[in-house]
């Protein structure tokens, strides 16, 4: 029904979005319209007109009642659809963007990814004081970039109530690879509770959402398979962490909706392709909390941008995105026939599914679901383990640590504290030329940190079944501007209490820090994040580029948000050359809320 | 003994809690009337972690309640802590083994420090004999997953008190689990009245079969063994009741 609507109504869909939302009044959901970047022609067919093309968008943020999944929900909507319309901008523009908040608590609008004036960056009590109920914020900002972004609240826990959409800005030069179709997938995870019932739920009940727990069942099973003395081992660890190995996501399906496109997997978005041509799928992982693996059986994906930033091709099976991230991929299908998008969620407690296809009303096989994996050693890795007694980490634990894989590796080019929490298993590929140091005694730029692991795609993907995309594929095409090495190692520890659900940067909470994180203006900076947790966290810088050293020296790229996994060392440069205040945090919403949040101050 | 301290500790309590909570945000610096960017939330959350009616083979059949509620940011907390039973068939009101009230802090990742003041006594009745008492107690998970909760009582008489209490969820299915636990309780001095006895007083252990129909809603069945020790069994046994008993209950656990 939505689609005859949008095309019974090509060319008044889109006046009247707008006039909606000058208005204040009317709802484009009640008339069942979608986001015209939703429709299965994507960009390039004549029924996308609905797009909110810049440089001037008026937004309208209402709290409303639309089907979701079917189902009677109450999202925020964004001109009347939630998740929010697609706003397309040029690079070179300058954009007017006019948010009217017709709720009746404060909103705000964070462009994900943009490097823009800090008060147009959409923080409240960062950027500025937020947008008051009834009133209209314009946020005006040069386009200086291009690429796939997205833009949501960055208020409360709004962006859990759908409050958010694709941001995608053309190139103003041709870009580095050619498409004949583009389609926009958005990611999300939807739940009708209330997202503080969610929040209070995670803070006094641990464990609340996750149905995947082990049970007696798994212990008897991996003592059939690995003997009971290791099993045993294995699990005497965890309990005495008393830490679950199956803590892959705090919110699951259990819970959650996953919703492509807005669409729940039941009913099946369907994007359009004509046999033989290169479809361009921009990916945008939108959700609140989960990270999605995105699979098409059948097709090769060729990943040739991250974050919106240009990458040498990879050829993949399939990609890990962490919350926040986003992937532009190529596809080119053959055949006259349907393909699955599939994504499904890291614990596997879930997936969001669209079909890629030749005509509507088509569909293929879903793939099987994949069972929650057990989080390992590795998860220990640089974790500080509480109190933990090493000393009950016998020989046998260590069998699986593979030293010939260190070889080559210059020992003497690591200074003490690096070693310090390193998990020996994770230097393969770590190479001496690769760790040379730099006149300030640091890593050269570029260089692989001792205790990344850009080379795994992370808990419960098997690599050897397909061809998985790593941070260490990521390659840019030229070198950034910047070639600076870096002048200062800042390093922080991503830190948290599971039980409490306590969350943080070097073990204080947003609400106990006295002060902002300080990077002198211009200067060249290294920032170390250090994952003491056993879960993922996608750590998000505003207003400047994090470059990501995964090893590839000059070529390092550049991105916004980097996954950084448990007990993982991870490291990226920065120019900081953006002046004002930026809100630094985790990109799981849950998380920070919970206080890992930090201001950075440039000046 | 009347219930004047508890109230007003309660405040006292209560106050602290607030002032805690009402930290300045000076993790930036904002200009005059911006928002923090994150608020601190404080949670409150009620749990029956037993609600049960207990079948002995030789005491009183009862009904049972174990009782916590907390309100509170991360490390400051306010606690309420019951535990009780009404006989059934004594003619006699229900009766607090003991309602506290105590003041609680995060002190490591698993452990909360907690002290306040308790009262023993009938529910709305003087069906019982009364006492208050200052209370001091470590809760939390020790290593392995054990719920553990130890108190040291001191009574308005003097008396001094010790007990422990240990439970473990052992997952059968993601919503069946088995739960052994274990009370024990010990004195340093012996009242009569309330038929404690010097040292060793009591043991109890249990086990329960629980299906968690929700995360806030999982009835159970079980059972249990009871044993007085020392000068408490000669209490036990000066009054006729039982100092060595079995039973079997039937209750739910609730989470509110």
């Amino acid at each position: 029904m939505a689609r005859s609507s949008v095309t019974t109504h090509p060319l008044s869909r889109r006046q009247l979005l707008k006039g909606g939302a000058a208005l204040g009044i009317g709802s484009a959901a009640a008339l069942g319209l979608r986001p015209a970047w939703a429709n299965p022609w994507g960009q390039t067919n004549v029924y996308s007109k609905g797009v909110e093309e810049g440089p001037e968008v008026s937004l309208a943020i209402r709290r409303e009642s639309i089907l979701i999944d079917g189902k009677e929900a109450r999202p925020i909507s964004i001109n009347g659809t939630s998740p929010g319309p697609m706003i397309r901008l040029k690079e070179g523009q300058n954009a007017v963007l006019k948010v009217t908040n017709l709720l009746d608590e404060p909103t705000s609008i964070h462009w994900h990814g943009l490097i823009l004036p800090p008060e147009m960056d959409g923080v409240p009590g960062v950027s500025f004081p937020g947008i008051a109920p009834g009133e209209t914020f314009t946020y005006r900002f040069p386009v200086h970039q291009n690429g796939t972004y997205w833009y949501h609240s960055h208020s409360g826990l709004q962006e859990q109530l759908g409050h958010a959409g694709p941001l995608i800005i053309d190139a103003a030069e041709r870009e580095p690879f050619r498409y004949d179709r583009e389609n926009v997938l958005l990611l999300t995870d939807w739940t009708y509770e209330d997202p503080m019932s969610v929040f209070r739920n995670l803070k006094t009940a641990e464990g609340y959402y996750n149905f995947q727990e082990r049970t007696i069942a798994d212990y008897f099973a991996d003592v059939r398979e690995k003997g009971f003395a290791a099993t045993a081992e294995m699990r005497g660890m965890w309990a005495k962490m008393r830490m679950s190995s199956r803590d892959i996501a705090d919110v699951t399906g259990s819970t959650y909706t996953y919703l492509l496109n807005g669409q729940s997997p039941e009913e099946n978005w369907t994007a359009l392709f004509k046999a033989g041509e290169r479809v361009r799928l921009r990916v945008i992982n939108g959700s609140a909390m989960s990270y999605f693996d995105v699979r098409i059986p059948g097709l090769k994906m060729t990943v040739v941008a991250a974050d919106g930033q240009p990458v040498q091709p990879v050829p993949v099976d399939e990609f890990r995105i962490g919350v926040a991230e986003t992937y532009d991929v190529l596809v080119t299908p053959e055949d006259d026939t349907a393909y699955t998008i599939f994504a499904e969620a890291m614990d596997r407690s879930g997936y969001a599914r669209a079909t890629l296809a030749p005509r509507e009303g088509m569909a293929a096989e879903i793939p099987e679901r994949r069972q929650i994996a057990d989080r390992g050693m590795e998860a220990m890795g640089a974790h500080g383990m509480g109190g933990m007694d090493h000393s009950g980490m016998g020989g046998s634990d260590m069998q699986g640590m593979d030293h010939s894989n260190m070889q080559g590796m210059d020992h003497s080019d690591m200074n003490g504290s690096d070693m310090e929490g390193m998990d020996h298993a994770n230097m393969r590929g770590m190479s001496g030329e690769q760790n040379r140091m730099n006149a300030n005694g640091m890593l050269a730029a570029g260089a692989a940190q001792p205790g990344s692991r850009y080379n795994q795609a992370g808990i419960g993907i098997d690599s050897d079944a397909r061809r998985v995309l790593v941070y260490r594929d990521l390659k840019a095409f030229t070198p950034w501007p910047d070639r600076r090495e870096p002048q200062r190692e800042l390093e922080l520890h991503l830190t948290g209490n599971m039980e409490r659900y306590m969350w943080s940067f070097d073990g204080k909470k947003f609400s106990e820090v006295t002060g902002p994180i300080h990077f002198e203006k211009d200067e060249r900076l290294r920032l170390i994040l250090i994952n003491d947790t056993m879960m993922e966290h996608p750590v998000h810088l505003h207003g400047m580029w994090m470059e990501l050293e995964n090893g590839q020296g000059e070529l390092i790229p550049r991105k916004h948000t980097l996954n950084v996994k448990p007990g993982e060392r991870v490291s990226a440069l920065i120019t900081a050359d953006a002046e004002g205040s930026w809100a630094f945090h985790c990109h799981l919403l849950y998380h920070m809320d919970a206080g890992m949040f930090r201001v950075v101050k440039v000046s | 003994m009347n219930n004047r301290i508890p109230l007003t500790a309660a405040g006292v309590l209560l106050a602290t809690a607030t002032l805690s909570v009402a930290q300045a945000q000076d993790g930036y610096d904002a200009p005059e009337g911006w928002p923090a960017p994150m608020a601190e939330h404080n949670m409150a959350m009620a749990l029956f972690d037993r609600l049960e009616y207990a079948a002995p083979d030789k005491g009183h059949e009862e009904l049972v309640w174990d009782f916590q509620a907390w309100f509170g940011g991360d490390v400051n907390r306010v606690y309420l802590k019951s535990e009780g039973e009404n006989v059934q068939g004594d003619g006699e009101d229900a009766e607090f083994e003991s309602l506290e009230l105590l003041y609680s802090r995060l002190i490591a990742d698993f452990w909360e420090l907690q002290g306040g003041v308790g009262y023993q006594g009938g529910v709305f009745s003087d069906d019982h004999a009364e006492r208050g008492y200052g209370v001091i107690g470590l809760q939390g998970v020790m290593p392995y997953g054990i719920e553990t909760d130890v108190a040291l009582q001191v009574s308005d008489e003097g008396d001094v008190s010790a007990s422990f209490e240990g439970e473990y969820d052992l997952r059968l299915t993601q919503r069946l689990y088995l739960q052994p636990r274990t009370e024990i309780a010990v004195a340093a001095s012996e009242v009569e009245e309330f038929g404690v006895g010097e040292g060793l007083n009591s043991v109890r252990v249990g086990m329960r079969l629980g299906y968690e129909v929700t995360r806030r809603f999982a009835p159970y069945v079980g059972t249990y063994w009871e044993k007085q020790y020392g000068d408490t069994a000669d209490i036990a046994r000066h009054h006729g009741d039982p100092t060595e008993d079995t039973g079997v209950v039937a209750g739910a656990r609730l989470m509110f």
